[in-house]
């Protein structure tokens, strides 16, 4: 049984690294401040795909998809009524005639995502093991192909432009409190207890009368309300388009989760603060780049090359993640010994 | 759009119908069989599903690309394709797959996505976004006419070639001892093992047809879309993977089969679509592919039991 103080080290933990890397974006110079926040945005990310990869143990590949109606949402409601004919002049007349601010915003880009994460779930939790992962793939490749050419609901092939850029340090440092208070809540909670039961042991758990697929389709519901509002703080704090949104991103967040390592919150937090850091430490090093870490539509590429050979390493080297998949705990801090299995 | 699709339905079976639509949908199906058949033996022998299987074919479409490019015949250019595919895939083997022999089907997954990555960056940084383009095969892209349908040279080609590699692969897997030490290791690795199933010769041998299946693609891959870009071959990986899971991966029949039906139905669905739409191809074919997998999750042609995980 773990007592009260343990669960508090396991919230505090994650949320101080998080307002530490805050308070470093403070310090620093306008540049670096861009990778922070970034950094920030991929904690949100991280965290929500850990929401349901992490306590249910099912692998998914969708949950971008959850972060990009996220982007859209956010970024369609939130340009301007006059600026829309500029870049989505195909827009349904509900979406093309209103505006909202930023709160409403962000809320609305997690409740969209927390919905289609619900009505893909119905169906899709049903599966698991490779099923499960090849369905939740072809729901990204549909969300993304649909986003790109149905121009109704958002601006296609463009890229968003005049959503007002609301997300600086201190939005990007709330929201990554927020998700991660959510996935803590989640996780000690009797839903989440249960469905890590389901991981650990699906046939005993299920002896227990414990629904596997109940259990997952609220982690998973929850898991996109989370990425869609990682989504939402995205395109307010800077511009992207269809491509942003799809394989790259699923790659470099889902290599965040595991090199973190994938069956802990701590595991999420400090996998998407270390790659986001060597991210931008390489970025800095090509020189001359100013703009976020994880898209790699540039024409250098030597970042991707260096973060996929550095997950690749750590999967060899260390299977289970650079915190073995294990909370963070005092006493065994600094002297961790073998790794869980 | 369902209107749309009710007053389309009647050119749609037509155009479903049509000879041509039906033999390219072939030819695409036999090429992503081949595919299939690539991924699928090695998840057979190592419970591995190789995400970086398409850019195999990739750098060996640069491989051709690159001669091509020099002007060198096209047999030195094949060869080229030949060892470059299969030494990388040898390296893939020995310095990712092997130690990560014993870890969970996630963890060698994003493993092979981390080597996807790997080798896609690095093409970028070595031919730039725009790529090159290997011209050395096209005349085989060429249309000859049978029977009154015009049949391009490399429909034929490739339906053939398919068929050769798969009987091929049939006689080593059915008559040799390698063959009957992949079958024996793919039912139940640990048991072959102790059989005096040698490891690493099985996995290295199933790594290496693989990597040839993959060179055969590429050649034939090159020959109808000749702009080869980092991301080559990158979404028909998606599609056979997609189709391999569909077809069921407990037998390398039935995945075979799987990748031969969603290059066909793909096919179909590419004629078929009217051009309004013909954009939406992907969501038509990945939607079919969780149809399918919502009513049988264990594959279409599987049979028996289903996908159990090792534990």
């Amino acid at each position: 049984m773990r007592s009260l103080r343990t669960g508090a080290v396991e919230l505090v933990a994650p949320a101080l690294l998080v307002v530490a890397t805050g308070l470093f974006g403070l310090v620093v110079s306008q540049t670096t401040e861009i990778y922070v926040v970034t950094a920030l945005i991929s904690v949100s990310t991280v965290v929500a795909i850990y929401v349901f990869v992490g306590n249910s143990g099912v692998l998914s590949f969708g949950h971008i998809s959850f972060f990009a109606v996220g982007v859209w949402a956010a970024g369609v409601l939130s340009v301007p009524v006059a600026e829309k004919p500029a870049t989505m002049p195909y827009l349904f007349h509900f979406l093309g005639s209103r505006t909202v601010g930023n709160v409403p915003s962000l809320l609305i880009a997690a409740a969209v995502g927390g919905v289609f994460a619900l009505v893909v779930g119905l169906p899709l939790m049903r599966l698991s093991g490779l099923a499960a992962g090849i369905a939740t793939f072809a729901v990204l490749g549909i969300t993304n192909n649909v986003l790109r050419y149905y121009e109704k609901i958002g601006p296609g092939l463009n890229t968003f432009s005049s959503v007002p850029e609301t997300t600086g340090l201190l939005q990007a440092t709330v929201g990554a409190l927020a998700v991660i208070v959510a996935a803590f809540a989640y996780q000690r909670s009797r839903l989440g207890r249960q469905l890590r039961a389901t991981r650990e042991d699906p046939a005993a758990a299920r002896a227990v009368g414990v629904s596997i697929y109940r259990q997952r389709l609220t982690s998973f519901a929850l898991s996109g309300f989370l990425a869609g509002l990682a989504g939402g703080l995205y395109i307010h704090f800077i511009p992207i388009n269809v491509d942003a949104v799809y394989l790259d991103l699923t790659f470099i967040t889902l290599a965040m989760l595991v090199i973190g390592g994938t069956s802990s919150l701590w595991g999420a937090v400090v996998g998407a603060l270390f790659v986001s850091g060597l991210d931008s430490l390489l970025a800095e090093m090509e020189g001359g780049l100013t703009v976020l870490g994880h898209t790699i539509d540039l024409p250098e590429g030597s970042r991707i090359v260096v973060v996929s050979s550095v997950m690749a390493l750590v999967l060899i080297l260390r299977p289970s993640g650079l915190t073995g998949g294990r909370e963070f705990s005092l006493p065994s801090f600094g002297r961790r010994t073998a790794e869980a299995k | 759009m369902s209107a749309l699709l009710a007053s389309g339905a009647t050119s749609f079976v037509s155009d479903a119908l049509d000879k041509q639509v039906q033999i390219d949908a072939i030819g695409l199906g036999a090429i992503y069989a081949l595919m299939a058949v690539g991924i699928g033996l090695v998840f057979g022998v190592m419970r591995l599903i190789n995400f970086a299987y398409g850019q195999l074919i990739m750098a060996g479409a640069f491989a051709l690309a690159f001669a091509s490019d020099h002007g060198w015949p096209v047999g030195i250019g094949i060869a080229l394709c030949f060892a470059v595919v299969l030494v990388l895939s040898l390296a893939m083997e020995r310095v990712v797959f092997r130690p990560l022999r014993d870890q969970s089907a996630a963890v060698m997954l994003i493993a092979t996505f981390a080597v996807a990555f790997l080798l896609q960056s690095i093409a970028l940084l070595w031919f730039g976004p725009l790529g090159k383009t290997a011209t050395s095969l096209v005349q085989l892209n060429r249309p000859i006419s049978l029977g009154g349908v015009e049949i391009r040279k490399i429909t034929i080609v490739a339906i053939v070639v398919a068929a050769v590699c798969l009987a091929l692969l049939l006689l080593l897997l059915d008559r040799t001892s390698i063959g009957l030490h992949m079958r024996a290791a793919a039912m139940d690795f640990s048991t072959a093992r102790l059989l005096g199933v040698r490891a690493d010769l099985v996995s290295t041998t199933a790594v290496l047809i693989a990597g040839a299946l993959a060179a055969v693609v590429a050649v034939m891959l090159t020959v109808q879309y000749p702009t080869v870009t980092p991301t080559y071959a990158l979404q028909d990986t998606i599609i056979v993977l997609a189709g391999v899971v569909v077809g069921g991966m407990t037998r390398l029949f039935s995945a075979t089969l799987g990748g031969f039906f969603i290059g066909y139905v793909s096919g179909i669905l590419g004629g078929a679509l009217p051009s309004s739409q013909s954009q939406y191809l992907p969501s038509f074919v990945f939607g079919l592919v969780i149809l399918v997998l919502l009513v049988r999750p264990d594959g279409l042609f599987s049979r028996g039991r289903g996908l159990v995980e090792r534990v």
